[in-house]
């Protein structure tokens, strides 16, 4: 199944990335070709099949209620594009 | 046409770790911005979740208080979104498979019960807070509140009142305090709800088109907002149109529910197993041992209550809304058990049990209850500890008060007076009630020979006339007579 | 003294014949002269590094010193080092200096290696060439004309070119094994689980291991030593005792069963690299090992299960990357949706948008069973034809890659010919193997063949082990590319 460019656009969208009608179409046969590979993989038949998320079957290993990590507000905050009053800042939300 | 609304909540709860689900951050209320955001709540590059032990076990512990389903194995999956408070692009939550499955909680409606269904109760992350309101141009990030645990607790369609609603989230806030998985406060957010609102024709077993009511944080907003809600689609439909399924806010100071505008495309989160997090296994003997530890359910409380206590099973119920309360109760009656044996060498006998306990439970219902609401005070803020009230009701128990002047020292001890205590109360203010006999038998033939009509007319069978006898002994010892004994005495001297 | 293995300098060093800040300075300077042609770092740090150099050679005075104590290792771009530009060959990291250090970095810091610089790489681990590089394409030192495989790249050619020692690398589909081959060099991916992936930037999460390139397999041997080991702070870190990686070195390979893949062994391969591979079974031979005949049936479905898989965490994986807490942001937008979609838009090259596309594309609405839960239904078929191969024999071995070295920009306009580029390789990622690259000779035009060892899981010693008896019996790997040995 290919794509059209309307997937790739709302893809793009969903994905918050800008796309141009024109990159959305050079884009969009080089994922079609990338489609048609893995096309060869939908045709295998995996009925009963448990699907592997991980590499090794272990379990999570949880850590203690414990705190930590103190406040480095200030180093992170200084490789930060705009804080003002110890905030991250951001253009208005409307909600 | 009759129509029914039909509700789903969605709850919130926060639970009272030190540290964050998946970070060694503090979880503390009301520190700095970002103060308590470290490398892993601010998604620096190459970071990795650790989930917090404590708040699987505080997941467990919900699921075995409601009877659930806890799923010996269940998975953390990333659902995917763009917004400034969620620094990953993702939040970890429970999807496919969550560690609490089913499960019930029983609720009262006017004293009627009601079992309402739970569908689950999963694990996650909070986002961080957006400040809209600082800056005129921006909104501000604060990533404190980023990855604090949360237990997302999610109901059957059960519910079809906005006071049914409410009695289901007063329900499951006491109980998340209870077994102290949360600390339940609604102002700092730590128990939220949103609710998913329809209307149907009365009768009808299909539902509706639903729309989900966010930002309900408090149970007065929840009651009008499902209310107005309900009303809101009813006039929709009843005008012929149709529902649209949407997500709507609550705005508080307009009373109304308002759509969120959110885009459709908003909804694909693309939620997928985090492959940072592997499978989330609860051993049999975590479970086992959880189970040991938990406190005792209100349920079985409420029960123990009648059976021990032998108290009316609506006391009983009442009591055991909230653990504050029943603990209250429990040590309330229990010191004044102690104190009344000491002082009398009565000993535990039921009944004796039994009078102390509903005396207990009379004052609890009534002046500590009215109190407590006059104040708008939670029971654990009470001024009146278990401790004072029980050496007040031990006086009101050895006939030092009786019921009127008891009142007078508890509203005194409310406002602090003696140091809240009884005795020191009782002492201040004379209340001491007059006991000795010899003074009593005096009063009562003063009274008996100063009223000689009433006398005739009690004797004459007017039982009336004895009650204003009882009254006029009364005032003569400034209420300070047990009206009991009072009663006797008169009784034995008039007698023919 | 850059001919020398790190085992070697490292004698050097215990016996006092020469400091760290000498062997410091003298890598530095030779990248200072060569990195115009090769393009494997990104940012150097002369100061850290002599700091770094300095601290160890007073370590060393003391007698407390390790065996990495006072080498100089290249860091792959992709590791957060505290104070270090991070760039994971990005523009949307071009300003972000790290606040902390990656597990990895922790413990060579600690055991005194001397960070010599960050190395170039694809975007983001994206790539098999290095060209993806915000930075400008990697250039192999046998051939600059050539790619030097990737993503990796930085990494395999500064070790290929003598510009260190050593390196560090990550893995996700081949990114450690492709480059060490295509660069003439040794290169190890552990078992997953075993190197923490703290602090190393995520691609694909369930299939990203870190681990060393060098240029002997003793070398690699080393640098696991201080790489591996158990991490808290990374949940699929596996809780297992300190293990000794060189302790196989100077076992004899007789008796040693290889497992010979058939689908590694049928036509795909360039003849020049099956060559080479066959003559380096035919050693084994020599060294006593037994052969045989084994099968990975699900094999050929592994790049397509790759590319659902790595694009789809990957696309949530670069979800962080907004202009909001660190990095790029772009310099103008309208309102919060234009700052992410530009940010996010300028601040990525194509073939990470395009594997970002890729992967929502499959996770989302309606299409996730048939492309998302089918790939990880294949993923187990694939780790189960190793479950089996292993049944019948020690390590599995054939060619890391299926050509050596390509042209620059031969490629980049195919992305499915790039892509399968590392169908060799992606097999061992997606079960979570250990697998390594070693030189196993060169083609016609003088470009290095890489053979492949995979073993099962934590066989890592033993690979490493049967490595180094071929190294003891061949020479490929002391080759010196043209240029590179004055």
């Amino acid at each position: 199944m290919a794509l059209t460019a309307d997937d790739v656009k709302r893809v793009a969208e969903l994905a918050r990335i800008a796309i141009d009608e024109s990159e959305a179409r050079a884009v969009l046969s080089q994922i079609n070709d990338v489609f048609r590979l893995i096309a060869e993989m939908q045709a295998v038949d995996t009925r009963g099949v448990e699907p592997m998320s991980h590499a090794l079957d272990v379990t999570q290993r949880l850590r203690e209620d414990a705190v930590t990590e103190g406040d480095q507000h200030a180093l992170f905050q200084s490789v930060a594009p705009h804080v003002e009053g110890d905030l991250y800042l951001v253009p208005k939300v409307i909600e | 046409m009759k129509w029914e609304t039909v509700i789903g909540l969605e709850a919130h709860a926060q639970l009272n770790t030190r540290s964050k689900m998946f970070s060694g951050s503090a979880t503390a209320f009301g520190a700095a911005p970002n103060t308590q955001a470290c490398a892993v709540d601010i998604a620096l590059p190459g970071v990795l979740p650790v989930a917090n032990r404590e708040a699987v076990a505080k997941a467990v512990r919900f699921g075995l208080a409601v009877g659930a389903r806890i799923n010996r194995r269940s998975i953390f999956a990333r659902k995917n979104y763009f917004y400034p408070d969620l620094p990953k692009g993702y939040q970890i939550s429970q999807y496919e498979m969550p560690i609490v499955q089913g499960g019930t909680i029983g609720i009262y409606v006017e004293g009627e019960g009601k079992t309402i269904r739970l569908t689950r109760a999963h694990l996650e992350e909070d986002a961080g807070k957006s400040l809209h309101e600082s800056f005129h141009d921006f909104t501000g990030i604060d990533l404190n509140r980023a990855s604090t645990p949360l237990l997302e607790i999610v109901s059957e369609p059960d519910l079809r009142s906005a006071r049914e609603a409410v009695a289901y989230a007063r329900a499951l806030h006491a109980l998340v305090r209870w077994i102290d998985i949360c600390d339940g406060n609604m102002q700092e957010g730590s128990f939220r709800c949103d609710a998913n609102v329809s209307v149907r024709p009365a009768g009808s077993d299909r539902l509706g088109t639903r729309c989900e009511i966010k930002n309900l944080n408090s149970f007065r907003f929840l009651e009008r907002a499902i209310e107005f809600e309900a009303r809101r689609q009813i006039e929709i439909l009843e005008d012929g149109g149709s529902i649209l399924q949407e997500t709507r806010l609550y705005d508080a100071n307009r009373d109304e529910t308002r759509s969120m505008r959110t885009k459709e495309e908003a909804h694909d989160y693309r939620y997928f197993p985090d492959p940072d997090l592997l499978p989330l296994e609860v051993a049999e003997s975590w479970v086992g041992k959880i189970k040991m530890e938990m406190p005792e359910l209100p349920d079985a409380m409420r029960s123990r209550f009648v059976t021990d206590y032998q108290l009316p099973e609506y006391d009983a119920q009442v009591l055991t809304t909230t653990i504050g309360f029943a603990t209250y109760f429990e040590q309330a009656t229990k010191l004044t058990m102690d104190m009344t044996r000491v002082q009398t060498g009565m000993e535990g006998q039921k009944p004796v049990l039994s009078g102390v306990a509903k005396l207990t439970s009379n004052w609890i219902l009534g002046a500590l209850s009215a109190s407590l609401n006059e104040s708008a005070l939670e029971i654990e803020q009470a001024p009146v500890s278990p401790l004072q009230l029980a050496k007040l009701l031990a006086r009101q128990l050895d006939q030092t008060l009786n019921n009127r002047t008891a009142k007078e020292v508890f509203s005194a001890m409310w406002k602090g007076e003696g140091g809240g205590d009884a005795d020191a109360i009782i002492e201040r203010r004379g209340l001491k009630q007059i006991s000795d006999s010899g003074e009593l038998e005096r009063i009562c033939s003063d009274v008996i020979a100063a009223n000689p009509s009433q006398v005739a007319d009690y004797r004459s069978g007017k039982e009336k006339a004895f009650n204003s006898l009882v009254g006029q002994v009364m005032k003569m010892t400034m209420g300070k007579a047990d009206p009991r004994q009072v009663s006797e005495i008169l009784r034995r001297r008039l007698a023919p | 003294m850059h001919k020398a293995t790190i085992k070697e300098l490292s004698a050097r060093l215990a016996a006092r014949k020469l400091s760290s800040v000498e062997l410091t300075r003298h890598f530095l300077s030779r990248i200072k002269a060569l990195n115009q042609k090769y393009n494997c770092f990104i940012t150097l740090d002369e100061e850290a590094s002599l700091g770094q150099a300095e601290a160890a050679d007073r370590l060393r005075a003391t007698g407390r010193g390790q065996a990495l104590t006072g080498i100089p290792i290249a860091q792959k771009d992709i590791f957060c080092s505290r104070g270090w530009l991070t760039t994971c060959g990005s523009k949307m990291l071009s300003n972000f200096v790290s606040p902390y250090d990656a597990h990895v970095v922790e413990r060579l810091n600690a055991a005194g290696a001397v960070n010599l610089g960050k190395t170039n790489m694809d975007e983001f681990a994206m790539g098999s060439s290095s060209e993806t590089s915000y930075y400008g394409p990697v250039r192999n030192p046998w051939d600059v004309a050539t790619v030097p495989g990737g993503s990796s790249g930085g990494s395999a050619a500064a070790v290929a070119a003598r510009l260190a020692p050593g390196a560090i690398g990550t893995d996700t589909g081949g990114s450690i094994r492709q480059p060490a081959a295509l660069s003439g060099i040794c290169g190890l991916k552990p078992t997953y689980g075993v190197v923490s992936r703290y602090g190393m930037i995520a691609f694909a999460s369930s299939l990203d291991q870190g681990g060393p390139m060098a240029r002997t397999a003793e070398d690699l041997a080393l640098l696991m030593n201080v790489m591996a080991g158990f991490d808290a702070r990374d949940s699929t870190s596996l809780e297992r005792g300190r293990e000794d990686y060189a302790r196989e070195i100077g076992r004899q390979a007789r008796g040693l069963k290889i497992g010979l893949p058939r689908e590694f062994f049928a036509e795909g391969a360039a003849p020049a690299v099956m060559k080479a591979v066959e003559a380096a079974v035919a050693e084994f031979g020599k060294l006593g090992c037994e052969t045989v005949d084994v099968s990975l049936p699900n094999m050929r479905l592994s790049v397509p299960v790759y590319y659902v898989l790595a694009p789809a965490e990957a696309s949530s994986n670069l979800a962080r990357y907004d202009g909001v807490r660190y990095g790029f942001r772009a310099p103008e937008y309208a309102d919060l949706p234009d700052l992410y979609r530009k940010t996010r838009s300028q601040g990525f090259g194509w073939e990470v948008k395009r594997r970002i596309l890729i992967g929502t594309y499959v996770l989302s609405h309606g299409y996730y069973d048939a492309y998302y839960i089918q790939a990880q239904r294949v993923r187990r078929l694939i780790a189960r034809d190793f479950a089996e191969a292993f049944k019948r024999c020690d390590v599995i071995a054939g060619p890391t890659s299926p050509t050596t070295a390509f042209r620059l920009g031969e490629k980049m306009d195919d992305p499915v010919r790039m892509y399968l580029n590392d169908i060799y390789t992606i097999p061992a990622n997606l079960a979570g193997l250990p697998g390594m690259s070693i030189p196993c000779g060169f083609d016609a035009a003088g470009l290095p063949v890489g053979l492949q060892i995979v073993g099962n899981y934590f066989a890592e010693a033993r690979m490493l082990g049967l490595a180094h008896q071929y190294q003891l019996a061949t020479d490929w790997h002391r080759r010196i590319p043209p240029g590179c040995d004055a």
